[in-house]
């Protein structure tokens, strides 16, 4: 708050952005009706800063928005055409770097790297597949894991941690070689502590972590993105800034 | 001459705008993108009031000749494909990949992980109720190649029209634009890739 209790703001596009003391850019932007793209951030975990799909510009330098702290009279730039093309990229690598074969996968119509791709007007790759060979984990009676989909967004990671309470799931080795793990001697999935019920089960934007027997129960061109674009549906998920109280 | 105006169906010079020459073909595909070209119903008229068609399904001519736009369903899983595909693009001043397969491999490339020799085996001679089953080597037969490919690995191409298939709505928009002079543009709820 201002002296005279005003709340602070921030400029986003040149557009004034009122914040709480505390929220990051993205947190902001998103109560106040703002859509900055994103695929780790999600608004019930601490932020993560890992897939820069949010890259924005503050004073000449990029930076990821969903852990940008907020601050009074900062000017910050999101829909420039070199940022959205950077954001293009970053989900084009994405793409290449695992196996999505949308129209045989589960989550399709549903899947937030699919919906984010849709929004940037990502009609191909444009680079190399790599064609990874990643097994699947059937072993569990519930649940099946494809790796091939796993976008590294950790996720699964913070809501196994920190609202199931379990760690389920890590993930493992560097830069190319890094990939989802499962907490359990065998490595299978069946011998983790893994429920249903779990956040962790519930949080994965994409298609890796599977309910059996759910399949195209609902049929693809009816799922949650063919309605409307994630733009317009991720600010109805996010924590709306109450309305200014009206003066005494 | 040029080869396409010696092309019977050819326009002759009477003044009328010339028509968009198009080519088609479906390499590691299923042709259900050319039916999903079909499923834009009565826009085929509006259509050939501006284009002609060489290289088609429908046409039946065999080889690619000079074309404003090729149009190229499926990816690269053989020798043959790479040429048909080399051919379409020395021709068409636009290569426009169309579907899942064309795009990322699609289908067929779930043998990737695969090895191709394991691949033929399984297919071709250990599969139950293959009793008499042998390895094919017609010489006709365009070799495979060990994985298959996303047309844009091997050409460059011009524009993308995702979708398995992609939507009718979706191939009617490119050629709308195209043939208003616009630069394509599909919009949400015609970028699938599904
Ligand atoms: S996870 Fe998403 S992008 Fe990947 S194959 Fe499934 S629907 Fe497509
Ligand atoms: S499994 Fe899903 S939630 Fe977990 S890191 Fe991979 S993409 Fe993210």
């Amino acid at each position: 708050m201002t002296a005279n209790g005003a709340a602070d703001v921030f400029l986003l596009d040149g557009e004034p952005i009122p914040f709480a003391p505390g929220q990051t850019v993205m947190q902001a932007a998103l109560a106040a009706g703002h859509y900055i793209p994103h695929l780790c951030f999600h608004h019930d975990f601490k932020p993560h800063g890992s897939c820069k799909v949010c890259t924005v510009r503050v004073d000449g330098a990029t930076t990821a928005s969903c852990t940008l702290p907020a601050q009074a009279g900062m000017s910050v730039e999101c829909k420039a055409d070199d940022l959205e093309e950077n954001r293009r990229t970053l989900v084009q690598m994405l793409f290449v770097e695992g196996n999505h074969f949308c129209p045989s996968c589960e989550k399709s119509g549903n899947c937030l790297l699919q919906a984010v791709a849709y929004d940037l007007g990502v009609l191909d790759a444009d680079l190399d597949y790599f064609f990874p060979s990643r097994p699947l984990d059937a072993s569990h009676p519930d649940l099946l894991l494809d790796f091939n989909r796993c976008i590294l967004c950790e996720l699964c990671v913070r809501a196994s941690a920190e609202v199931d309470g379990k760690h389920v799931f890590a993930l493992s080795g560097r830069g190319i070689g890094k990939h989802l793990i499962v907490n359990a001697e065998s490595g299978r999935l069946v011998d983790t502590t893994v429920a249903v019920t779990d956040k962790a089960v519930d949080v994965c934007p994409v298609g890796v972590i599977i309910r059996k027997r759910v399949g195209f129960a609902v049929p693809i061109g009816r799922r949650r993105f063919d309605a409307r674009p994630v733009s317009a549906q991720a600010l109805e998920d996010a924590p709306r800034r109450a309305p200014p109280e009206a003066a005494p | 001459m040029s080869r396409s105006a010696q092309r019977e169906g050819s326009p002759v010079n009477d003044g009328a705008p010339r028509k968009l020459r198009i080519a088609t073909t479906s390499l590691a595909g299923c042709f259900g993108c050319h039916m999903s070209f079909l499923d834009i119903d009565e826009k085929l008229f509006d259509l050939l009031r501006h284009v002609e068609f060489d290289r088609t399904p429908l046409t039946d001519i065999k080889h690619c000749g000079p074309c404003d736009i090729g149009v190229v369903e499926g990816g690269i899983c053989n020798a043959e494909n790479v040429h048909v595909l080399r051919e379409f693009r020395r021709n068409c001043k636009i290569l426009v990949a169309i579907g899942a397969c064309a795009l990322n491999g699609g289908l067929p490339a779930q043998r990737n992980h695969v090895d191709l020799g394991a691949c033929l085996q399984e297919v071709y001679l250990t599969e139950p109720g293959l009793a008499r089953g042998c390895m094919p080597n017609d010489p006709e037969l365009p070799l495979p190649l060990d994985k298959v490919h996303p047309l844009h690995e091997v050409v460059k191409v011009d524009y993308s029209i995702p979708g398995c298939p992609p939507p009718a709505e979706a191939i009617w928009s490119f050629f709308a634009d195209v043939i208003a002079g616009r630069t394509p543009h599909l919009g949400h709820g015609l970028i699938h890739y599904d």
